[in-house]
């Protein structure tokens, strides 16, 4: 099953043990207060709290820098095109390219924003399975559809990732080696075609089953557990951070 | 005589204009039925026409003698009859076990609390007491098909139809769903190829022949099995029709 593993989720630090509502609502606070940051310190301090937070869950090191190398291949982009188009005062200019000082600024704070907010997610939401972080947001009163829509998805994404490879093996089996030509092109297209079909085929299938068991089209929850004070205290700790954050912002930008 | 809780009246249906049931007529009272016949057959199509997934061409389903008309009628089949899927992957769609059992007790109304003890109750007839929160994906196939069946006994049925239930189960798991099977007291209906389990299990038996179910003598499964202690021999299969 590697590929869909979820390795931020097994771990048994307070944070792994604590109640997905509150790590989502406590994540969805602090991701607010720096993603609304427009000047640096705000964005900074985040930043320092999402490093504190992805130590506090004990987070890999190793995996935590793969995954942020990721997400910094797209904001290299960002950092590449932000600085050129932005208006402004003129820095630098290179042939018909001029980086501005804003552009610089904003594709400088982009950065920090997003991994700040990338390192708080890690920490507080990829520390629960999906399926928990389902049951969460069904909790948090989010509409059920949307959270059903990322259950379902998670349950069938091994089903579908199965069969895609039992498809893959029986090609190699009859001898299918992959190369740049039109052979592969047609081999592979069949391949997502049937993976496309079956998965199809299965979710009628999924659906009569619900139905058979009187799906009305409305999906009930089974009642939550209730949290703890520890659960309370994290999020009333991630709030009071937030608030200091936005406190910092507003400070900066128009006090300062 | 109380009616059947669930009969099959002169069913027809075609499959791209093929012909797979013809007039079928079956009943489903107390007790277990086995039914045979060879691929492409119909018996899915017969089942997934009693529960009312496919509509026949021609012909009724009579749920306790009374012909089952509209949603309200199909709600009310679905209730007193289960059916579990030939694939527990389709059965199967919650993230953890609990979730799935609790799932048919909550469409019915139940409270949470209920739901979930009822749930729990269901596992533990089958022997699967602690799997509440374990990861559906992650069971092992023969672990799947015991959920999938307790994910339809939590809304406590009358009756259960079963679509080819012991494929690929390993013969220790094959074994303890053959005891289940024969401690339940709910009527069913079974499809199968495997004519040892039935044999088993089925207190009458049919076979599906050119879109019809007939009935046959138990006693063909019986002398079948034992016939194949001979199995890497030639031998012939008993003709069933002479028994």
């Amino acid at each position: 099953m590697s590929g869909l593993e979820e390795p931020f989720a097994l771990g048994d630090t307070f944070l792994h043990k604590a109640d997905p509502r509150y790590k989502l609502a406590s994540a969805a606070v602090l991701s607010v207060a720096v993603a609304v940051g427009q000047t640096w310190m705000a964005p900074l301090a985040g930043l320092g709290i999402g490093v504190c937070l992805a130590g506090l869950a004990r987070l890999q090191p190793s995996r935590l820098a793969r995954r942020l190398l990721a997400v910094n291949g797209f904001i290299l982009f960002l950092c590449l095109v932000v600085p050129v188009t932005t208006p402004g005062e003129a820095v630098w200019s290179i042939g018909p390219l001029t980086a501005t000082r804003e552009g610089l600024r904003l594709a400088g704070l982009t950065a920090v924003k997003s991994n700040a907010i990338l390192l708080i997610l890690m920490a507080l939401a990829a520390t629960s399975t999906t399926a928990a972080v389902g049951k969460g947001l069904d909790g948090l009163g989010l509409p059920k559809s949307l959270t059903w829509i990322l259950l379902l998805c998670y349950r069938y994404a091994h089903v579908i990732l199965a069969e895609q490879r039992r498809l893959a093996r029986a090609a190699a089996l009859r001898g299918f080696q992959p190369k740049t030509n039109r052979h592969t092109y047609t081999t592979y297209a069949n391949m997502v075609g049937m993976t496309l079909v079956r998965s199809y085929e299965r979710s009628q299938r999924v659906s009569q089953a619900m139905v058979l068991r009187g799906f009305d089209g409305s999906f009930r929850s089974l009642e939550q557990a209730g949290a703890s004070r520890r659960d309370r205290l994290l999020f009333a700790c991630c709030l009071a951070a937030a608030l200091v954050l936005a406190w910092i912002e507003i400070k900066t930008r128009f006090f300062a | 005589m109380t009616p059947p809780l669930l009969e099959l009246r002169d069913i027809s249906f075609a499959y791209d204009g093929k012909p797979v049931l013809q007039r079928a007529n079956l009943a489903m009272g107390a007790g277990c039925i086995g039914l045979i016949g060879p691929n492409g057959s119909g018996k899915t199509t017969l089942l997934h026409a009693a529960m009312g997934v496919v509509t026949p061409d021609s012909g009724e389903i009579l749920l306790n003698g009374e012909p089952v008309r509209g949603k309200k009628g199909l709600r009310e089949l679905r209730r007193q009859v289960g059916f579990v899927f030939q694939n527990p992957e389709d059965q199967l769609f919650c993230p953890t076990v609990l979730e799935d059992v609790a799932f048919g007790p909550l469409n019915l109304g139940m409270p949470p609390k209920q739901a979930r003890e009822t749930a729990s109750a269901a596992l533990a007839r089958l022997g699967l007491a602690g799997f509440e929160d374990r990861v559906t994906h992650r069971l092992s196939g023969g672990e799947k098909r015991l959920v999938s069946l307790a994910t339809v006994l939590s809304m406590s049925p009358r009756g259960l139809l079963l679509d080819e239930p012991t494929n690929d189960l390993d013969p220790e798991t094959r074994i303890r769903f053959i005891d289940i099977v024969r401690s339940l007291d709910q009527a069913m209906l079974i499809v199968s190829h495997d004519w040892d389990f039935l044999d088993q299990v089925a207190d009458k038996l049919y076979a599906l022949e050119h879109g019809q179910a007939v009935s046959k003598d138990r006693g063909a499964l019986h002398r079948h099995v034992h016939a194949h202690p001979a199995g890497e021999l030639l031998h012939e299969h008993l003709d069933h029709k002479r028994t």
